[in-house]
């Protein structure tokens, strides 16, 4: 079987696959990272984002060939080493911008990237961020709530409740 | 109040961080060594009659361990509908048999009627795929009306028909609401579809079973919103496993919404699998498979008819309705569109005269059951949507006509004409609230800036009446139900101090971990963050009957709060003892126990220490050790209740409807964690919003499902919503509960459907297209064609 190597959450990483193994596969499977979830098999729901040399990805969309010499960032990887939590995971604490929490890591990732891309964004550029990840259980308030505040935009004016 | 963390405090979920950072543990997520894997052959056709299978070609397949097909589960039992229902000529219910996979005939899209186990997935994906399954396609039973006339055949032929039941509530009301309908000064009547919704939860349903031939002991990991009840329907029901050999953990769990309380034929596959290859056997569903097997939810058709004075007095109203519960009984297929709708008929009003009739249809498409609110946004949605009309028919304001008929204050307890006895409420003050916080003063001109901007702008309002807390099991006995509706909680108190509390209901998204905390800290004067939550593992926690129907707090959480007070009784006898004073001099506040009118105290560790170093005790008075459970079985339903104002622009141009604004004041009774509370009932508004302008499940003539995939189905995404304004100032404490509590988790999907519609219709009279109805979900298509007639 072929061999991938790339670094994931700033370690080297390696492993064999078949050709058809997903992005997502590799990581849950044959890494252990099961932060990274599966919810559908469209490329709908967006609860397998990652990053991929800086930029949000779905996991599903990629073979893991394809991340090849890659860097990969997956929610293990956001808090600091001290366990001190990434601006965008205590935003969504403190903003109670998660519930069951499947939906979660694809919504931290989708989130950091927009932020690296965009440091102050609108209600509305969030939101349409936001398109490519699912929800069932917030209603998205909290969470776009959670993003402007990581973001320190002031969120008691746009979202009192 | 103990800081950060008492009842009434906006606590930080501790749940937060283990999903924040990637360390959750959901079913998929685990892995056992020497791991099999599951995959189901499922039908393609939505009626058929299975000739042949044949599994020589898969069973040849490299990786491939077993296959397994309907014959093999021939002599078991089925999994059975948990509420009897009786018609109204007294007959039985019709309960055809459901097995474990499906023998005979497929009876939708989507069942399995086998299932290839092998090492890996892609080896059983591509073993299933190798089954040869001759199936005869028969006529597809899809549309209601003429499943009732047996046009299409049946989908259980041993049963002769496919009405389940047809059930009226209450029978003896009957001739009184006839009558009076048919001498009231104003009849409104409508005709409504109350569309099928699917679940959805985020993750999707998995089950990894593990057998230890040695202890002939079985382990079933698998995504439940109760596993004691998942449990107990394998054992007796389905497979006879003995309960004591069977451990069912459900763990994290990622969203229910109903879809997850019942039990399902994979989970008895993997455990036979299990058993029979004395390996691990794991099955995650795809999306795909979700969309076809998860049980669906509504799918009501419904006339109402609403007899009024010309003041717009509620003199009666009478409903008929056919309730889809779809190829199979799920568990709570038959007191959903029953005694979790009819009850609720005569919403939050005065109305005298009200009757029931709804009959329960088998088709060819997946079980219909519980999806949140579970029966309760059907009866809502009817019975507002016709009040809405009535109030135009009538030339009275859609608020005005509501308080109108509101239960008073002063009427409480309230005895309806559907049996429920309302406990407490208070309606005009969240009709206030609601006022204020919608703004509903400010329409208008808000109105006119749309019109400005070419767009219509329509204002709906409705209110809203739960049932929840379910349920007092001694009323729910006599009404059918073939279980029990109490639930249980073991408070521990270890011997440093800390706390293991063990509740039967499951957090998968409502945060108990953190709001059950708060209120034993609340009790013991205690850092919350002693005290550890245990939910989910059957080995674990007493018998429990899970989460659902808005039951956790008001049920489990009267639980804990009674086992919580046994503890502090005993740990008030130990502090007697250490103190030598009399228990009944003992003061408990603060965490120290301390005797009163002197100095003397003793901290709450010194207790728990002593508690399990029992040296010097007086064995005859006191037991040693410091834990305590207690079952609380509830006196009466909770209901809670709202009133929730949307608003809409709706493009001339395209027929799209955009949310503009929308409003919601709830009466949930005491509030633990007034956080947790928001994000209910914003969760439950976004699939209430859903279900009104964007979800449907749709079946073709042929029962094919076309809306099966995420591409196909239109989930609300972060884009079709707006922020909400919601409030839960209004508390009208529950009179029954410990706690005062009412339930916060189905509102927002209860009250918002007839809102949505409500605006609509507004704001397409408003601009004088003569539209009464148009059937959810309000897509751009039907709102456009609407406008043009």
């Amino acid at each position: 079987m072929p061999k991938v190597s790339m670094t994931v959450n700033g370690k080297p990483a390696s492993g064999e696959i078949e050709g058809r193994t997903l992005l997502v596969e590799f990581l849950r499977e044959t890494l252990g990272l099961t932060g990274t979830h599966v919810g559908c098999d469209t490329s709908q729901c967006g609860t397998c984002v990652v990053h991929v040399n800086g930029r949000d990805v779905k996991a599903c969309t990629m073979f893991a060939a394809e991340a090849e010499g890659a860097d990969v960032k997956t929610i293990e990887g956001m808090a600091a080493s001290d366990g001190a939590l990434h601006p965008v995971q205590k935003a969504f604490q403190d903003h109670h911008g998660l519930q069951c929490g499947f939906c979660t890591p694809g919504m931290v990732m989708t989130a950091a990237a927009l932020l690296e891309s965009n440091p102050s964004p609108s209600e509305s550029e969030v939101r349409e961020y936001l398109e490519g990840n699912i929800c069932r259980c917030t209603g998205y308030h909290n969470i776009v709530k959670a993003i402007m505040a990581a973001s320190g935009q002031d969120v008691s004016r746009v979202a009192a409740e | 109040m103990p800081k950060d963390g008492g009842i009434g405090a906006s606590s930080k979920r501790r749940e937060d961080v283990r999903f924040l950072t990637g360390t959750g543990n959901y079913t998929d997520d685990i892995n056992m060594h020497g791991q099999a894997h599951a995959v189901f052959a499922r039908s393609n056709v939505a009626h058929g009659r299975i000739k042949s299978i044949d599994t020589s070609a898969a069973e040849a397949m490299e990786g491939v361990l077993a296959v397994f097909t309907g014959e093999d589960f021939a002599e078991v039992g089925g999994n059975p509908a948990g509420w009897y229902i009786e018609s109204r000529d007294g007959t039985a219910m019709k309960e055809p048999k459901r097995p474990v996979l499906a023998h005979g005939k497929v009876r939708h899209v989507g069942d399995a009627y086998a299932a290839v186990i092998a090492g890996t997935r892609e080896q059983a994906e591509a073993a299933a795929e190798a089954i040869e399954a001759d199936i005869e396609d028969l006529p597809a039973v899809v549309n209601m009306d003429r499943a009732l006339d047996g046009a299409d055949g049946f989908v259980h032929d041993e049963i002769g028909t496919n009405e389940v039941f047809d059930w009226g509530w209450i029978e003896d009301n009957r001739a009184a609401v006839d009558e009076a309908i048919r001498t009231a000064p104003h009849v409104t009547t409508m005709e409504l579809v109350n569309n099928r919704c699917i679940p959805n939860a985020l993750e999707p349903r998995a089950s990894l079973a593990t057998y230890n031939p040695g202890s002939d002991e079985y382990t079933l990991h698998t995504t439940s919103q109760n596993p004691h009840l998942t449990r107990l329907l394998i054992s007796a029901f389905v497979l006879g496993i003995p309960e004591n050999k069977l451990t069912v953990v459900a763990p994290d769990v990622g969203g229910g919404f109903g879809s997850k309380i019942y039990h399902y034929g994979e989970e008895a596959l993997v455990l036979a699998a299990a058993k029979k290859l004395k390996r691990p056997v794991k099955w995650t569903a795809t999306r795909s498979e979700s969309f076809m097997t998860d049980a669906h939810g509504r799918d009501h058709e419904t006339r109402i008819e609403l007899a009024c004075e010309k003041d717009g007095t509620f003199i009666a109203v009478r409903t008929e309705t056919k309730a889809n519960v779809g190829a199979y009984l799920s568990n709570f297929a038959t007191v959903t569109p029953t005694f979790l709708h009819g009850t609720l008929m005569a919403g939050n009003y005065t109305v005298p005269n009200v009757y029931v009739n709804v009959k329960a249809v088998m088709t060819n498409t997946a079980p219909v059951d519980a999806y949140r609110g579970a029966g309760r946004p059907e009866a809502t949605y009817s019975l507002e949507r016709v009040i809405d009309k009535a109030a135009r028919e009538l030339g009275i304001d859609p608020i005005a006509i509501r308080r109108k008929n509101f239960v008073k204050p002063d009427q409480f307890p309230y005895t309806t004409p559907v049996a429920l006895q309302y406990d407490t409420g208070d309606y005009d003050a969240l009709m206030d609230k609601l006022e204020e916080i919608a703004e509903v003063s400010g329409f208008e001109a808000r109105r006119a800036e749309s019109e400005r901007n070419g767009k219509l702008r329509g204002l709906g309002i409705n209110s809203y009446i739960e049932a929840c807390g379910i349920a007092p099991s001694n009323l729910v006995g006599q009404l059918g139900a073939r279980v029990g509706l109490y639930d249980a909680a073991t408070v521990r108190v270890n011997a440093t101090g800390n706390l293991s509390v063990m509740v039967g209901a499951h957090s998968h998204g409502q945060g108990h971990e953190t709001a059950f905390a708060q209120v034993v800290a609340e009790m013991l004067g205690i850092d919350a963050g002693m005290i550890d939550i245990v939910h989910g593992d059957s080995s674990k926690i007493p018998f429990g009957m899970g989460t659902y129907g808005s039951r956790s707090l008001a049920v489990c959480g009267s639980a804990m709060v009674r086992a919580t007070e046994k503890v502090i009784n005993k740990a008030r006898k130990i502090a007697a003892h250490m103190m030598e004073a009399s228990e009944a001099d003992i003061e408990f506040r603060d965490g120290a126990f301390s005797v009163a009118g002197t100095d003397k105290s003793v901290a709450w560790g010194e207790v728990a220490l002593k508690a399990y170093i029992p040296h010097d005790f007086p064995l005859e008075d006191i037991e040693p050790g410091l834990e305590e459970t207690a079952f609380y079985d509830p006196a009466n339903f909770t209901y809670p209740a709202g009133a929730y104002a949307c608003e809409v622009e709706v493009d001339p141009e395209t027929g799209k409807v955009t949310v503009e604004r929308f409003a919601a004041a709830d009466d949930f009774g005491n509030v633990i964690n007034p956080m947790i509370v928001s994000g209910q009932v914003h969760g439950g508004l976004a699939q209430g919003i859903g279900q009104a302008l964007l979800e449907g499940a749709v079946y073709d003539e042929d029962g094919q499902l076309l809306s099966a995939s995420y591409m196909d189905y239109t989930m609300p995404r972060a884009d079709d919503l707006p922020f909400y304004d919601i409030d839960h100032s209004c508390q009208t404490p529950c009179t029954h509960n410990p706690l005062g509590v009412k339930g916060c988790g189905e509102a927002g999907a209860i009250g918002s459907p007839p809102a949505v519609v409500n605006a609509v219709v507004d704001a397409l009279q408003r601009a004088g297209r003569d539209v009464p109805h148009i059937d959810m979900p309000l897509t751009p298509a039907r709102v456009w064609a609407a406008m043009q007639d």
